[in-house]
This record gives structure tokens, sequence and C-alpha cells, in this order.
């Protein structure tokens, strides 16, 4: 069925259609970024293959690519003949791919997505916004170049320096996946350390559970021994304050 | 209760205590809640809540919805940076005295999100009185935060505190068993 929708492709655009492929049962078809929206929306109306279910249109980054540097990509299905498809283009940073919004409305709310991670614009969308993002946000973080770890948070976060977390939180909150470099703070016996896997950029090292547990037990027992001081601490002074 | 003196004679019997004991303990008696429940967490925060294990018998089964209203504000499950400024108005709009809890790791810390998406700890935001850890924590450690929490109220201790994992329960960080009514 699948095969079918392809055939009709090449048939109707010839030398338009670039690639055909399908891997693993999957078929896709390839065209130019001009011939994008007029694919699409010859894939919807054609009466023989009549795409008319938008599954999902999104991107992918490739930044080390010369020619293009993003996929653009869109499922579709036919909900007449069950056939399924993937059409790809290539697009420039920057360049405009027709919306599709008018073809399949499902498709305002995805290229906005696209927008919105990947910086993707679409000529003609009604209402080109970011939609999971905040307006503030800057760049786009699906892209391969955003920084990893920048946060763009829209509340400033609270100064504070005794925010002195008991285990199983450390200071950096003893994410298991966090980026930190866990060989370094424990072997400075830093007080923060956190019990937990850490991963830093390319180097990767799991705490095993006993040494989990035993870097929450020793936690625990020095926030018991600092607890244990200061209640005999007040103890002192309000028993000589009875005493008095 | 804090200190408590017990008055008898003549068939009569008084109690007397100080103000502010009787102040703490009516409070730590009577925390009305406000449930920010964002993510998977609120599964186990309805368990809570349920019969099973039923809040109730800790006098803070009362949601309400105006923060105005309400003297815990339970932030249950992720936060992202946009729910940030939306927590945090929330947070200001509660008359004190006011406590939070953090529930769950991705409202303690963030847990296993490190993006750009979600604050990495509510505390980044408000100031949090009880950590409670797990993704999402069983209903008795929730209730094990609650008892902290209460037991902070009575002392007036506003140090932030993490419900300990389960390894030694008996040695649980102000769980000392003595004054607690
Ligand atoms: S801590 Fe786990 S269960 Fe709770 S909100 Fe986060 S991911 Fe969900």
């Amino acid at each position: 069925m699948s095969q079918a929708v392809v055939d009709r492709l090449n048939t109707q655009f010839g030398e338009r259609v670039l690639e055909t492929s399908d891997a693993f049962g999957d078929h896709e078809v390839v065209v130019a970024l001009k011939d994008w929206a007029e694919v699409a929306q010859f894939m919807k109306d054609d009466a023989d293959i009549r795409m008319d279910h938008f599954i999902d249109l999104t991107a992918v980054d490739y930044p080390e690519r010369e020619t293009a540097r993003f996929d653009l990509v869109l499922m579709t299905r036919s909900s007449v003949t069950c056939a399924r498809i993937r059409l790809r283009t290539y697009v420039k940073d920057g360049e405009e791919p027709g919306t599709l919004s008018s073809i399949w409305s499902g498709a305002n709310w995805a290229e906005r997505e696209v927008w919105d991670m990947f910086g993707i614009k679409f000529a003609g969308h009604p209402d080109m916004r970011r939609i999971l993002l905040y307006e503030e946000f800057v760049g786009h973080p699906l892209r391969k170049d955003y920084p990893i770890d920048k946060a763009q948070p829209l509340v400033p976060y609270r100064e504070v320096d005794d925010i002195d977390k008991l285990p199983p939180f450390g200071i950096e909150e003893g994410q298991p996946f966090a980026r930190i470099d866990w060989e370094s703070r424990l072997a400075g016996g830093d007080d923060q350390v956190s019990p937990a896997i850490g991963v830093q950029q390319g180097q990767r090292r799991t705490l095993s559970d006993s040494e989990a547990a035993r870097h929450i037990q020793a936690r625990i027992d020095a926030r018991m021994a600092k607890e244990a001081e200061a209640a005999q601490a007040t103890e002192e002074t309000t028993g000589e304050g009875s005493g008095e | 209760m804090g200190q408590l003196k017990v008055i008898e004679g003549g068939g009569e019997v008084a109690v007397t205590t100080r103000l502010s004991d009787l102040l703490q303990w009516a409070r730590k008696w009577s925390l009305f809640q406000y449930p920010f429940v964002t993510a998977c967490c609120g599964m186990e925060f309805m368990a809570t809540a349920a019969p099973r294990y039923d809040i109730a018998r800790f006098g803070a089964e009362a949601p309400r919805f105006s923060p105005r209203q309400s003297d815990v504000l339970w932030v249950v499950g992720t936060i992202s940076q946009r729910q940030g400024p939306a927590v945090r108005r929330i947070w200001e709009q509660m008359a004190d005295p006011k406590w939070v809890i953090a529930f769950g790791t991705c409202a303690s810390c963030g847990g296993f999100y490190d993006n750009y998406t979600t604050i990495p700890g509510v505390d980044k935001v408000i100031p949090v009185d009880v950590y409670i850890p797990g993704c999402p924590p069983r209903p008795e450690a929730v209730l094990d935060a609650l008892m902290l929490l209460q037991d902070k109220i009575q002392a007036n201790d506003r140090k932030p505190i993490v419900v300990p994992p389960r390894l030694v329960p008996e040695r649980a960080p102000g769980r000392t068993g003595e004054g607690n009514s």
C-alpha cells in the first residue's frame, strides 16, 4: 500500500522526487524544499492515495552538514488505505518552508513546535509563536549548538548559601544523570558529594549501591553528630537558666 | 506540646503551658494544604490523601485552592521554568505562617530532568521546609514528612530538612520521640 503511494508520487512528480527508500518497511520520499507544500497538498487531495491523517511534523538538526542544516520530516497516514509515508526535505538555516496548516490543521501546532525547538519559520503560518517555551526564551534548544546546560529562568534563583541540603541531595541536587565531575569531588572529600551516578561530559562513573549507601550513611552520621552537639549545647544553657 | 504543667486540687484539674506553645500546637494540627500538583507524584499524593493512609489523622486533609487560605504549599511534581512565576506568586500570596513541602525528587532537585526546561528544585524559587526524596515517594514517606513538619512547627524550627532514607528509621533527624503530643 505504502509502495503504491511512492509509485504514485513518482509518476506524478518524476524528477522532482529526489530520493525514495523503504528501510524496514517505512516508505520515505524526499523532495526539494520548493516542492514541499505542493507534494503535501497532492498527497492529501489525490483520490488514489488520500493521505488524510497528519501524524507528526518534526525536524532533525545536522549542524555539520554543509548543504542544508535541517531535515524537515512529515509523517502521514491514510485512513482509507492505511498506507504510511514519510515525506522529507532539506532546509537551510533561515529558509522558510511553506506551511502545511492549511492542508492538515494538525500541522499548525506541530509547526509551532518546530519553530520553538529548531527555529525554522513557516511561510504563511497563521500564528507563528512559540508553543512550549516562553516568549522570553532566547535560542532554540533542540539545535545541537544550544548549550546543553543552559537554563533561562523566568524567576531569578534565590541566592541563599545555607540551603544546607541533607542526604540524599547534594548541592548539585544529586541528579543521577547530572553533568558533574564526581571523580574529583569524591577525591577531594567535598562535603557536598551526593551519592549518585555522575556523568561528566564524555566520562561516566557509576557508584555501586554499597558506595552510595556509605555516602548516605556518612552524611547522616555527620548531621546527627552536629545535631546532638547542638542539642547538648542548648540543654546546657537551659540547664543553667533553670538552675539560677 | 512543649512544657505542660498539670495542677490538680479540689477535684479540678488545670493545665498550663506557654501561649506560644499552645499556638504552635494549634497550628500543627490544622494545616490547610494547597496542592500544587504538576506531575506523576500526584498519584502518590492522592494515595496519601485517600482513606488507607488517611492524612486526615494529622489534621491536614483540607485542601484550599486559594493560597490565601492555606498554610502548607505542597509542590508535587516537576516544576518547569515556565511554571516558576506561578509557583512563586502562589507562595507570595500565602499568609504567614506558611510552610512548603517539596514532594518527590523533581520538586526537591529537578530529579532526572537536567535541562533547559526544568527548575532544578523548587527551592531555587521559594524556600522549602521539608524535602521528600523518592520518585515518587511512598505515602509513608509523605506522612513522615508531615510529622517532621509538625515537629518543626512545634519547635519553631525553620531549618530545611529532608525525609531521611529508610536505612535507620529510628535515627531520623528530628524524630526523637520527645515532646510529641
Ligand atoms: S519525582 Fe518521579 S514521580 Fe515525582 S514528579 Fe518527578 S518523575 Fe514524577
